[in-house]
């Protein structure tokens, strides 16, 4: 078997060139001229909703999965991988799936559980490669945990290139995030808890919803108290599908639609987040998590090994996993570090497999593209300001190491920049060059998926909206004009959305 | 044990075809249609011979159930063994079909937290996390908890496991139905890890420990199960079944593909190489009975078997047609040779797996980490299957079926070649 690593540096390069701030925006350099005017005429906001556009159904272009709709619908390779690649999937599939095991044990090459974590399985929280669930009363938190932070003090030894930091300064004692679960002798961090109050919410013809507006608190702490600035942020987990193609959307088509400052005066910003990508070392856009705050699968994928299962891999190489010197009795239990197997817990390759894994999820085809329902929700979706920020097209690089993803028309529905989303979504927890109030626009593809892969519908960064409908009321600040605007809407013309964000 | 000795012998009959079997090119190639028909009717005799020995399975289980002894005992788990032959040679299928890719799970999905089912040993651990049923343990429970709601367990029935067992909570590992739960029930753990040994579960599971009348009640509705999906199965291959009915839309390209998914990416990788990586003797697909060995040299028969159009049936008769192979032999004579010897070579290494393990070295021992020779012929048996893939491809390419993977396809002009 054959691990691609170069698959990897080649997206650190191709969008490590792209980091151009506050400068006109580059044009992305994998096309000549020629094909380059192709993708600017293919990704122009259709004008026409009298029938679907071509190829419309094929949201993932060649890698579309076209398999019978059920709960399996997220767990397909992306439809154009080779058998090769299709063995790297399966194996990295295995892996998602592996429940790790606490050290010491017979299996050496794969313990090291912990000794905190909020899963023991990456599949756990990402339940059929869907979303995570909310946990109902009484249940323990397992897909949706808190992610923890302090300001940064004098003394910030983060690593930092040209003032962008590599990731937040965590709870002195419970580091980055509350992980709830401890092996065998060692208590959790604490139990995260919900309360939610009622919300009413009356639209223009009366009729009223009711959200659920959540607060969040921690009880039975661990290791004693947390700082007093410590600030919290739910995060729920989200869908695999699609992650490797939008990997590959050129940096310079995603900084295109950026206009932090509000220059073009349309209430839009658009901002780009960056991190420091612990591969290179080198600044890069953040494309992935709620906030933008990873650029590649591959670091979002070690950090969540470390972070969520306490598993260390040679990219992110912490055998106790999120534990700080605080937690000393966490620090003193064995972990599962085997030199002559490798480096970390899950030595290479595993890190890779599971990175291929989590590229080449399949996105499935869309249904009822054709429904006059459907087309009159798209135009609603247009007229309404939606696609400001849920961007819908996009042409992959030419250049992708992956043949699979090179040069492919994708309809993520997303610009994979930063909004303000107002006081009711903020979680006043910055997260690199994204501030409390700002989130990441996350992907539209397989939202009408959701409850069919998930057995439950629950939208946006926690979980909190249960229906699309609640996750439109819910946008405020840069999205508040098109939301009031759908809340205006007749009833058949709000159906006729949700029908289309039902087709995705 | 009838059974058993047979699955040796259809192996030696289809070696014997194999050897006289033309290999000069065809003068015409057959149509496409005629190669299908071949290719669905060794699919449909595959799984009327499954489900015979699912039947077999039910009468034997039957039997323990109403007088446990080491005796019935012993039946049954050599009932199961012969009814997985028929079964895993019908895998060939699984990829290129979807009806049956999306039915497979029910039947074979693997591998599984025993937790779930009914007691396990101690060391399996009951850190409770996001598989809150991973030590549920249905048989001694009436009541379990699912996804925050309490469900009543106090029935275990054949629905009950379909519907409410199987993937509980999303999560794949709850695997509740199909022939490896069956295998967990009638052998249990394999606590010798890497060194010799299987499952040691004891008949008086079935009679005097406790819970044994809704163990039994289990293993009763999962045989059912199984005998039940395999119906469904057969009846999907018959005339005007769905899956027969596909396949003029899927086309050839369903049976390579099939051949490819099978071979590298299922067998070669997730069974075979990941369990060599981890050196887990969890990541064995019959990790309870140690069959492994059997299970995989059967999934390298089948893939000779849609090849050639061809499968040697247990009554001993032989189902052949059309082929897939002669239609290549037509285009590219050596590529037809050369591709029957690279399928000829797999089964060859998965044999050399098969032959150590009947001599005393188990699959789980030879994945163990440090067996250098196991690890060898295991890894062996790998390179065979990625080098029988490589020439799959070549027939993909040859027939022009490889939009798949044609260097710079360009999806902005035309993604439908890539969906043929």
């Amino acid at each position: 078997m054959h691990i691609r690593l170069t698959i990897l540096l080649a997206a650190v390069l191709a969008t490590g060139l792209a980091v151009a701030q506050d400068g006109v925006p580059a044009t992305r350099t994998d096309l000549i001229p020629k094909d380059l005017l192709r993708v600017q005429k293919v990704t122009a906001p259709t004008t026409d909703f009298s029938k679907p556009e071509q190829f419309e159904n094929l949201s993932a272009g060649a890698g579309t999965t076209r398999k019978p709709v059920n709960g399996n619908v997220f767990s397909h390779f992306q439809a154009n991988l080779s058998f090769e690649q299709q063995a790297d999937f399966s194996i990295g599939d295995s892996l998602f799936r592996k429940l790790w095991v606490s050290a010491p044990s017979s299996t050496q090459a794969s313990d090291g559980l912990g000794p905190l974590f909020n899963s023991r399985a990456c599949q756990s929280c990402h339940i059929k490669d869907g979303r995570g669930h909310v946990p109902g009363p009484g249940e323990a938190g397992e897909s949706l945990f808190l992610r923890l932070s302090v300001p940064p003090g004098a003394n910030d030894t983060r690593e930092s290139v040209n003032g962008i930091f590599a990731d937040e300064v965590g709870d002195p004692t419970y580091g980055g995030q509350l992980q709830n679960f401890a092996v065998a002798g060692l208590p959790g961090e604490g139990r995260m808890v919900i309360d939610y109050t009622d919300l009413p919410v009356t639209l223009g013809d009366g009729t009223v919803v009711h959200l659920r507006s959540p607060h969040y608190s921690v009880a039975d702490l661990g290791f004693g108290p947390m700082a007093p600035d410590v600030m919290m942020s739910p995060r729920i987990a989200p869908q695999m599908i699609g992650l490797g193609l939008v990997e590959q959307i050129p940096a310079e088509d995603i900084l295109a639609n950026a206009d932090p400052k509000d220059a073009n005066g349309d209430g839009i910003s658009g901002k780009p987040n960056y991190t420091v990508d612990p591969v290179s070392h080198s600044v890069m856009l953040g494309r992935f998590g709620w906030k933008a705050g990873k650029a590649t699968v591959r670091s979002q994928s070690a950090g969540a090994f470390a972070g969520d299962i306490g598993i260390a891999t040679p990219l992110v190489n912490k055998p106790y996993g999120d534990c700080t010197p605080n937690e000393a009795a966490c620090l003193a239990l064995p972990n599962g570090v085997q030199e002559r197997l490798g480096v970390g817990e899950a030595p290479d390759p595993v890190l890779d497999l599971v990175t291929f894994y989590s590229q080449t999820v399949g996105v499935p085809e869309r249904r009822n593209i054709g429904d006059p329902a459907v087309l009159r929700g798209k135009e609603a979706f247009y007229t309404l300001g939606c696609t400001a920020c849920h961007t819908p097209k996009f042409v992959t690089s030419r250049k992708a190491e992956n043949p699979a993803q090179k040069f492919q028309l994708i309809w993520p529905y997303s610009d994979f920049l930063l909004h303000d989303m107002g006081d009711g979504l903020a979680d006043y927890r910055p997260e690199g060059l994204a501030d409390g109030y700002e989130w990441r626009t996350p992907p539209l593809w397989g939202t009408g998926l959701t409850q069919t892969v998930s057995g439950k519908t629950e939208l946006l960064h926690d979980g909190r909206a249960r229906d699309v409908t609640e996750a439109i009321l819910w946008h405020g600040g840069e999205g508040q004009k098109s939301r009031d605007a759908f809340a205006n809407l007749p009833k058949s013309a709000r159906d006729d959305l949700t029908a289309f964000l039902e087709s995705l | 044990m009838k059974l058993k000795s047979y699955g040796v012998l259809a192996r030696l009959t289809l070696a014997l075809t194999l050897m006289t079997a033309p290999v000069a090119a065809y003068a015409q190639a057959p149509a496409d249609a005629e190669i299908l028909n071949t290719y669905a009717n060794v699919a449909q005799a595959g799984y009327e011979d499954a489900l015979t020995g699912a039947k077999a399975l039910e009468v034997a289980v039957d039997a323990l159930i109403a007088s446990p002894s080491e005796a019935t005992l012993k039946a049954a788990r050599q009932a199961w063994i012969n009814s997985r032959p028929a079964y895993m040679q019908t895998e060939a299928f699984r990829f290129g079909n979807p009806i049956v890719d999306d039915w497979e799970g029910r039947v074979n999905a693997w591998p599984l937290d025993e937790g779930l089912i009914d007691y396990v040993d101690a060391s399996y651990g009951t850190e409770s996390d996001a598989n809150s049923l991973y030590t549920a343990n249905v048989i001694a429970n009436t009541r379990i908890t699912i996804d925050g709601k309490e469900v009543d367990a106090a029935n275990i029935t054949p629905d009950f496991l379909q519907n409410t067992l199987q993937e509980a909570g999303g999560i794949e590992s709850n695997v509740a139905t199909g022939y490896h739960a069956i295998e967990f029930l009638l052998w249990g753990q394999d606590l010798h890890g890497t060194g010799p040994g299987a499952g040691e579960r004891p008949f008086t599971d079935y009679s005097t420990a406790a819970h044994a009348d809704r163990r039994a009640a289990y293993l009763k509705a999962a045989t059912s199960l199984l005998v039940s999906d395999l119906e469904e199965m057969v009846g999907d291959w018959q005339t005007d079944g769905a899956a027969r009915k596909a396949l003029p839309g899927l086309g050839i390209s369903a049976i390579l593909t099939g051949m490819g998914s099978l071979s590298f990416g299922e067998l070669a990788g997730q069974r075979m190489k990941l369990g060599l990586l981890l050196h887990d003797p969890e990541e064995e697909h019959d990790c309870f009975s140690d069959n492994t060995y059997n299970s995989y040299l059967d999934d390298g028969i089948s893939l000779r078997n849609v090849y050639l159009g061809t499968y040697a049936r247990v009554d001993g008769s032989v189902v052949k047609g059309p082929s897939i192979s002669e239609l290549i032999a037509a285009k590219d004579a050596a590529l037809d040779t050369e591709l029957k010897g690279l399928l000829d070579a797999s089964v060859g290494k998965l044999q050399a797996i098969a032959d150590r393990a009947k001599g005393g070295e188990a699959y789980d021992q030879q994945i163990g980490e440090g067996n250098v020779e196991g690890n060898a012929t295991v890894q062996a048996a790998i390179d065979a299957l990625i080098a029988q893939t490589r020439g799959i491809e070549r027939a993909v390419a040859l027939l022009k079926l490889d939009g798949v993977t044609i260097e710079g396809s360009d999806s902005l002009t035309n993604p439908d070649a890539v969906f043929q």
